[in-house]
């Protein structure tokens, strides 16, 4: 055990440093979804009430907790991605034949990269006091919890595609069947209350639903009513906690089929 | 100790139905420089993957120093030092960076693993570059920090997946160099696949792969040996009819290979005279010489290529 921590410590940080080195990383994992709040929120803005929520909740303001899901999202998108390519032809492969376990390397690069996923969606937390969202520290630091907690659940599903597939080509359509609809269907963009029935149940089955809602809840920690109509907070983390830990146990696992020989 | 370093028995691979390694049995001694020979496909990259534990053969028993590595991976994995063919360090770190991660891997840690590191850099002639950022290295640079990466935990066994892709020929006589220094001052044994004859040359022992099964084993000399005398090889605008015209003139059966003749022949030279004199319109060019590693693997692997279908497992 005392042996993995310096492992995984080194590929925490191989993480961080290679992230910092590419700039064009940046926008793409922040940018982007700060790009379609801008766009889609400002031009939906006018013509939709999101439903059951407060009458001073326009959809700006109702589609920016669903953003940070976004970029969280991404930075798992392209985490799975660079897996991908390192293992089959890159830096992983020495990784691999090191006497390592398994579940240690899925724990370094999920660690690594929920702290860039992390990192990133505190960033955008600067914009939430221009949208009348009154940020208290107690709030910012609940909030960066849960956003801790959904990072590390979709870096670690990306994580389970990544060690499953051994190459990228077929990742476009991973991610429009699967990582997508998974942000779609969970309140990030729409609410649940009004949505046709199906839909409904979809997004009460899905567990970044209560990702989202606990985002929600903590960043109105002073005025819960703002929040609108969502699962309760306790519940929403209990979910997300849950979420986090079986996609993590996923990947550990993924990783570890992955191996020729059992560690 | 055990007597080999590498002891494979009946190692299979089956990539779904197709057979990539047909068995092979092998051992590799302690401190040799021991060459995988074939060309692409002849399961010699299937091998080197189920040496560096990448792969797990579908039946058969590897042991490393002792250590099987079906029960002990991580034992095997402790006594590896792997360069493979595709770089497995990071460009956007330095290469200081790279060793200092990859001795973490190995759980050096501190002053130790910053000495090592260093100590290793100097050897190879890094020490200088060792703050740059790798991708800003020249090729031949970034392919010895892989060297460096993989020595850096001195392990005992060292191997390496095409180790000359892409170095000019002046830096794959140093490299060759300093594995042969490598294995004289710390007595690594080293293992690498090669496609280049040249490469296999330079080896204690080479293992000729071809289509999954191994062909033959022995010192390049050895395997040399093997080959029928001097190698005589004609081309010629018709080489099906001129195997017939030497067929009947001289009672030999030349080897068709890739549109050239080959014989092999005790007195290769003056067997080209006759030859030239007999047949001074059908050939076009003649080249003779003593064998080389390449008419060893032409005549040991070719036979089976072009000889009867049923025979194809039927070699020593």
């Amino acid at each position: 055990m005392r042996g993995t921590v310096l492992p995984i410590c080194s590929l925490w940080r191989r993480e961080i440093v290679r992230f910092v080195r590419q700039r064009s990383r940046l926008s793409g994992a922040l940018a982007q979804p700060l790009a379609f709040w801008l766009l889609l929120g400002g031009g939906l803005n006018a013509s939709f009430r999101p439903a059951g929520m407060p009458a001073s909740t326009n959809y700006v303001t109702y589609f920016f907790p669903g953003t940070i899901a976004l970029v969280l999202l991404f930075t798992a998108i392209f985490a799975t991605i660079s897996t991908v390519e390192d293992r089959r032809e890159g830096f992983l492969q020495g990784v691999l034949v090191a006497p390592v376990p398994r579940w240690a390397i899925a724990l370094g690069q999920a660690a690594g990269g929920t702290t860039l996923a992390v990192v990133q969606g505190m960033a955008c937390l600067a914009i939430a006091p221009f949208l009348g969202i009154p940020l208290s520290a107690p709030a910012v630091a609940a909030t960066g919890a849960v956003m801790t907690l959904v990072a590390l659940a979709l870096t670690s599903l990306g994580l389970v595609i990544a060690w499953r597939m051994d190459s990228t080509q077929g990742f476009h359509a991973i991610m429009n069947v699967i990582l997508l609809p998974i942000w779609f269907l969970s309140g990030a963009f729409f609410p649940a209350t009004g949505a046709p029935a199906p839909l409904r149940w979809l997004m009460t089955l899905n567990p970044l639903t209560y990702g989202v809602a606990a985002l929600r809840r903590c960043l109105y920690l002073g005025a819960p009513a703002a929040a609108g109509n969502l699962p309760a907070l306790g519940k929403s983390v209990a979910v997300t906690i849950a979420f986090a830990l079986a996609a993590f146990g996923a990947a550990a696992h993924s990783a570890n089929r992955k191996n020729p020989v059992s560690a | 100790m055990p007597d080999s370093a590498i002891q494979l028995e009946r190692v299979c691979h089956q990539y779904g139905t197709r057979t990539a390694l047909a068995g092979v049995t092998l051992s590799v001694r302690w401190g040799e420089i021991f060459a995988l020979l074939g060309p692409n496909g002849s399961g010699k990259t299937t091998l080197f993957r189920i040496l560096s534990t990448l792969l797990q053969p579908t039946s058969g028993r590897v042991s490393i120093f002792g250590h099987s590595l079906g029960q002990a991976p991580d034992a095997v994995r402790r006594h590896l030092g792997v360069v493979f063919q595709r770089p497995s360090v990071d460009g956007k770190l330095t290469v200081q960076e790279n060793l200092l991660h990859h001795g973490y891997l190995y759980g050096m840690r501190g002053h130790a693993l910053r000495e090592r590191a260093a100590a290793v850099l100097a050897r190879l002639g890094l020490a200088e570059r060792a703050r740059d950022r790798l991708e800003t290295l020249s090729g031949g640079l970034q392919r010895r920090t892989e060297l460096a990466k993989a020595l850096l935990h001195r392990p005992p066994l060292l191997l390496l997946d095409e180790p000359s892709t892409g170095l000019d020929p002046g830096a794959r006589r140093d490299f060759f160099q300093y594995l042969r220094q490598l294995r004289e001052e710390e007595g690594t044994t080293i293992v690498l696949t090669t496609h280049h004859m040249e490469e296999a040359e330079r080896c204690d022992r080479v293992a000729i792969l071809h289509r999954g099964s191994l062909v033959s084993v022995g010192t390049p000399a050895e395997l040399k040996a093997r080959v029928g005398g001097d190698v005589v090889v004609l081309h010629a605008t018709d080489p099906q009819r001129l195997r017939d015209l030497v067929r009947q003139r001289f009672g030999t059966e030349p080897a068709l290979v890739n549109g050239t003749l080959r014989l092999e022949r005790p007195r290769g030279h003056e067997f080209v005279r006759e030859i030239a004199e007999a047949f001074p319109n059908e050939i076009t060019l003649v080249t003779y010489g003593k064998p080389t590693l390449e008419d060893a693997f032409i005549r040991l692997t070719g036979h089976k290529f072009w000889g009867e279908p049923g025979n194809e497992r039927a070699e020593p």
